[in-house]
C-alpha cells in the first residue's frame, strides 16, 4: 500500500456547512488517498452527498449554503474565492444519482466537456470518445450508434455514458453520488466492475446506500450520521471490527 | 349510486363534456364563417320575378324567411343597380309573386363603382375598334379584351409616373436638406438638382397627358344595357370589372368564375370602400406585421425570461417582476395602443423625425403611426406570453442536466447556450405560436398606431430602402371592423366580412401549423424517442 502513504489527494479539515439554519456538516476531518476508492455510507440526510458536492463546489449553486473550514485538493484550497471553479470541476468529475445524459448524440455527450474547454479537433475528439467509452466498458454496446441520441439508452447504459463523459476530460478524481441507486442488479454489477478498473487511473469517491456495495468496491469507508463523521478507516476493518457502537449498529442493520 | 360517484367516472365525464362544449362552439364559429364566406363567390342564378302589381325584379335570392305569425314566406333579393334603384336589396313577399324565371341572357356586371348591375345587354359602341364577333355579348367580351390591353399600357405609364414622382420627391427633400445646411457652398449643387428635378417634372407632365388621353379614349367605349324595368344605361368598359351570364353558365364555367374571384380576393386591391375586390394589401400587412412583431418579441422575451429564471436572485424583486409580467397580459389592449402612440409614435418617432428627417417636417415620417410602431406595440403586448412560456420550459428542465453540465466544467453561459436553450426551444415555440395568434387577431391598439382603412402603398416595394417601416398599412382584423361596421352599405358588405374573417383564421392557422410542425421536429430531437 505504498500509494496510500503518499500525500492525500483530498484533505478535509474542520469542515462545517450550513444550509440556512440547518447545520448539515459538523466538523468533518478526513483524508482521501490517491488511486483508492473511498465510500461514504450512512442513513439518508447524514450529509454524505453534501460533503461530496463540496469537493467540486457544486454547493455554490445552493444559495443558502455557507461553508467554513478547509478542503485541500493536491494541497490547494478549494473554497478560496480565487480558485478557478471551472478548472477544478474539470479535474474533479462527477457522476450523479440519476443518469443525466444531455439531449444530444452519444458522441456529443462524451465530447461535451472537451468542446466547452475549446477542443474541437476531430481526431482528438474521436480518440477521446473511443478511449473513454472503452474505459467505461460501453464501447462495444454503442460503437455502431455513436450518432444516435443518448436519450434512447437504457438506465445502466446511460449511467455508463455519464461515467465515460466524466472520464473524457481526464479528471483526477471521480465523485459518484449513489451511481447505482436507480439501476437493476446487473447494471449495478457492471458499474461496480467498472469502478474496480477505474481505480488504477483515477481516485474515486462514492456515496452509497448499499452497504454490500461499499464493502465490495471500496478501499476506505467513512460512516456519517446526522452530519458528523462517526468513523473512517479501511473497509475491511469498518465492516468486521468497527470501533464505534453506532457504526456497528448501522452496518448490522440494527438502526436506520 | 353511491358507488357510481365514488368511481370518479362522473368527473371524467364532466371534463369530457367541457371539452365537447368548447369544441362544438369553436366548430360552429368556424362553420358559420365558412358557409357564409365560401358561398359568396359562387355565381348565383339571376331570378326574374313578375310581381302582382305589374312590376318586375331581377336579382339573386340571398335568403328567405317565414313570418312566424302570418306564415308568409318572403325572400331577400339582391337587385343591384344601386345607382338606378337607390338600394341593393329588397324583400319580396311570396304572395306578391306571379311567376319566377331565370332568363338565360341576364347579365351580371361587377362595376368599379355603385355595386353590381343586373340587366340585359343591348349593344356595344366601340369607336375605333373593329369587332368581328356576331352577338353583342361576344362583341362586348372582345372589346373588353382590347380595352384590357390598352389599360395594361396605361398601367405601365402610371408605373413610370409613380417612379418619376418618387424621384422628384427625393430630389425635393435633398434640396430642402441643402438649403438647411447653408446656401453659399451648395448653390451650384442646388441648381443642378433643380434642373434634374425640372426634367423629371416635365416628363411626368408629358406622361400624365398621354395617360389622360388614352383614358379618355377608352372611356368612349361603352356598352348599352337595360335593366328589368326597361330603363337603359350606358356603361363605360373601364367601369366593368367582371361580366357573367350566370343563368347560362355550365357548372365548370361557374367553378372557373369562382376560382377567378378567389384569385382576385388574394391578389388584388380592394374596391368600393373595401366592400368589393381583393384583400391583398391587408393580407400582406397582417403577415408582415406579425413577422416583424415576432422579430421583436421573441428575442426580448427569451432574454428576459433567461435573466429571470437563470440569473436573477429569487427574492422579493424577482417575484414582483414576475407578477408584473404575468399581469401585463391582462392589461386591455387599447391601453397598449395608447402607450404605443405616446411612447413610440410621438416620443421615439418624433425624436427620429427631428434628428434625421428635419427636411420633411412638418410632415411626419416616423412621428406618425406605421408598421414599425404597430409591431413594436404588439410585441409589447405579446412579450409576456413569450416570457412565461420560456420561463416555464426552462424551469421544466431537470436539475440534473444543469448540474451534469456544470460538473464537467461548463460555465453557466455555456450550459445555457449549449444545453438549456436547445431543450427549451419547443416551449419557446409554443409561446411564439400563442403570441403570433394573439397579434394577428388584435385590432384595437393598431387603430391608433398605424392601421388605416386604405393604404395607397405597401410597406414593401421596389423603391429603396425596400422596407418602408414608416408606412401605414392595412390589416385583416381592422378590415373586418371597417367593412362590417363602418361601411355605408352594410348589407352588401356582409359577405366580405365573412370572407375576411375566414382569411384571417386561415392565416393564423397556417402560421401556427408551421410553428407547430417546427416545434414537433425539435421536440423529437430533444426527447426520448427510440428505445
Amino acid at each position: 500500500m505504498s500509494k496510500s502513504q503518499e500525500q492525500p489527494i483530498l484533505t478535509v479539515s474542520n469542515l462545517n456547512l450550513h444550509y440556512g439554519d440547518a447545520h448539515a456538516l459538523k466538523n468533518i476531518t478526513l483524508d482521501m488517498a490517491r488511486h483508492q476508492v473511498t465510500a461514504f455510507i450512512g442513513p439518508s440526510g447524514c450529509g454524505k452527498s453534501t460533503l461530496l458536492r463540496c469537493f467540486n463546489r457544486m454547493n455554490d449553486l445552493v444559495e443558502s449554503a455557507r461553508i467554513e473550514g478547509s478542503i485541500r485538493f493536491n494541497g490547494v484550497e478549494v473554497n478560496e474565492p480565487a480558485t478557478d471553479v471551472i478548472s477544478l470541476r474539470r479535474r474533479i468529475g462527477m457522476v450523479f444519482q440519476q443518469s443525466n445524459p444531455f439531449p444530444k448524440s452519444i458522441y456529443e455527450n462524451i465530447v461535451y466537456g472537451l468542446r466547452i474547454a475549446g477542443i474541437n479537433d476531430k481526431a482528438t475528439l474521436d480518440e477521446a470518445v473511443e478511449r473513454s467509452l472503452k474505459s467505461a466498458a460501453i464501447w462495444n454496446e454503442v460503437k455502431d450508434r455513436l450518432n444516435d441520441s443518448a436519450l434512447g439508452l437504457s438506465g445502466g447504459q446511460a449511467q455508463r455514458i455519464c461515467i465515460a463523459r466524466a472520464i473524457a476530460v481526464n479528471p483526477e478524481i471521480i465523485l459518484m453520488d449513489e451511481p447505482c441507486s436507480a439501476l437493476d442488479p446487473i447494471s449495478t454489477l457492471k458499474i461496480e466492475e467498472l469502478i474496480e478498473e477505474l481505480k488504477s487511473k483515477y481516485t474515486i469517491v462514492i456515496v452509497t446506500h448499499n452497504m454490500q456495495q461499499a464493502a465490495r468496491v471500496s478501499d476506505v469507508t467513512a460512516f456519517f450520521y446526522l452530519g458528523e463523521l462517526i468513523e473512517a478507516g479501511g473497509t475491511r476493518k469498518i465492516f468486521t471490527n468497527p470501533e464505534k457502537k453506532q457504526t456497528e449498529d448501522y452496518i448490522t442493520g440494527r438502526f436506520g | 349510486m353511491k358507488l357510481f360517484w365514488k368511481t370518479g367516472e362522473p368527473y371524467v365525464l364532466a371534463t369530457g363534456a367541457a371539452l365537447a362544449v368548447i369544441l362544438v362552439m369553436s366548430l360552429t364559429l368556424v362553420g358559420v364563417v365558412m358557409t357564409n364566406g365560401l358561398g359568396y363567390f359562387w355565381p348565383a342564378a339571376l331570378v326574374r320575378f313578375d310581381l302582382k302589381d305589374g312590376s318586375f325584379a331581377l336579382g339573386q335570392v340571398m335568403q328567405q324567411e317565414k313570418n312566424p305569425i302570418s306564415g308568409i314566406r318572403r325572400f331577400q333579393v339582391k337587385v343591384g343597380n344601386r345607382d338606378v334603384f337607390g338600394q341593393d336589396f329588397r324583400w319580396i313577399d311570396e304572395k306578391d309573386i306571379v311567376s319566377r324565371s331565370t332568363p338565360a341572357d341576364a347579365v351580371l356586371l361587377e362595376r368599379r363603382e355603385h355595386g353590381n348591375y343586373f340587366g340585359f345587354l343591348k349593344g356595344v359602341t366601340a369607336e375605333g375598334l373593329s369587332l368581328s364577333a356576331a352577338s353583342p355579348y361576344e362583341q362586348l367580351q372582345q372589346a373588353r379584351r382590347l380595352v384590357a390591353d390598352k389599360l395594361d399600357d396605361t398601367g405601365k405609364i402610371k408605373k413610370q409616373m409613380s417612379d418619376l414622382n418618387h424621384t422628384a420627391e427625393r430630389l425635393r427633400l435633398k434640396l430642402q436638406k441643402l438649403e438647411y445646411g447653408g446656401k453659399e457652398k451648395s448653390t451650384s449643387e442646388i441648381a443642378e438638382l433643380n434642373a434634374v428635378r425640372g426634367k423629371a417634372m416635365t416628363e411626368f407632365t408629358r406622361l400624365n397627358e398621354q395617360a389622360t388621353a388614352t383614358q379618355a379614349e377608352i372611356g368612349r367605349i361603352t356598352a348599352q344595357f337595360s335593366d328589368v324595368t326597361g330603363g337603359g344605361k350606358d356603361i363605360s368598359l373601364i367601369e366593368i370589372v367582371a361580366l357573367q351570364r350566370p343563368n347560362s353558365m355550365t357548372f365548370f364555367a361557374k367553378c372557373g368564375a369562382y376560382l377567378e374571384r378567389v384569385r382576385e380576393l388574394l391578389l388584388d386591391d380592394p374596391r368600393e370602400s373595401n366592400t368589393e375586390g381583393g384583400l391583398f394589401p391587408a393580407i400582406f400587412g397582417t403577415v408582415m406585421m406579425v413577422l416583424l412583431m415576432s422579430v421583436f418579441s421573441l428575442p426580448f422575451g427569451v432574454i428576459a425570461a433567461i435573466y429571470l429564471r437563470e440569473y436573477a436572485r429569487d427574492g422579493l424583486m424577482t417575484r414582483m417582476v414576475r407578477i408584473a409580467v404575468n399581469n401585463l397580459a391582462g392589461v386591455p389592449s387599447i391601453v397598449y395602443g395608447v402607450f404605443g402612440l405616446g411612447f413610440f409614435v410621438y416620443g421615439i418617432g418624433g425624436s427620429i423625425d427631428s434628428l434625421f428627417f428635419p427636411e420633411r417636417l412638418p410632415t411626419p415620417t416616423f412621428g406618425t403611426g406605421g408598421i414599425l410602431w404597430s409591431s413594436l406595440t404588439l410585441a409589447l403586448l405579446t412579450v409576456p406570453v413569450v416570457i412565461v412560456a420560456t420561463e416555464e420550459s426552462l424551469a421544466s428542465i431537470p436539475k440534473g442536466i444543469r448540474e451534469g453540465s456544470l460538473a464537467l466544467g461548463a460555465t453557466r453561459f455555456q450550459t445555457l447556450t449549449k444545453i438549456l436553450l436547445p431543450m427549451a426551444t419547443p416551449g419557446i415555440m409554443t409561446g411564439l405560436i400563442l403570441s403570433m395568434a394573439r397579434a394577428a387577431g388584435e385590432v384595437a391598439p393598431l387603430m391608433i398606431v398605424g392601421v388605416v382603412k386604405l393604404a395607397p402603398t405597401l410597406p414593401f416595394d421596389a423603391n429603396f430602402p425596400f422596407f418602408h417601416m414608416d408606412r401605414k398599412f392595412m390589416h385583416l382584423g381592422f378590415h373586418i371592423y371597417d367593412v362590417g361596421f363602418q361601411s355605408p352599405n352594410v348589407e352588401a358588405a356582409k359577405p366580405m366580412v365573412f370572407v375576411t374573417t375566414m382569411l384571417l383564421l386561415a392565416i393564423v392557422v397556417l402560421a401556427s401549423s408551421t410553428a407547430i410542425y417546427l416545434r414537433n421536429r425539435m421536440r423529437s430531437k430533444y426527447t426520448t424517442s427510440t428505445f
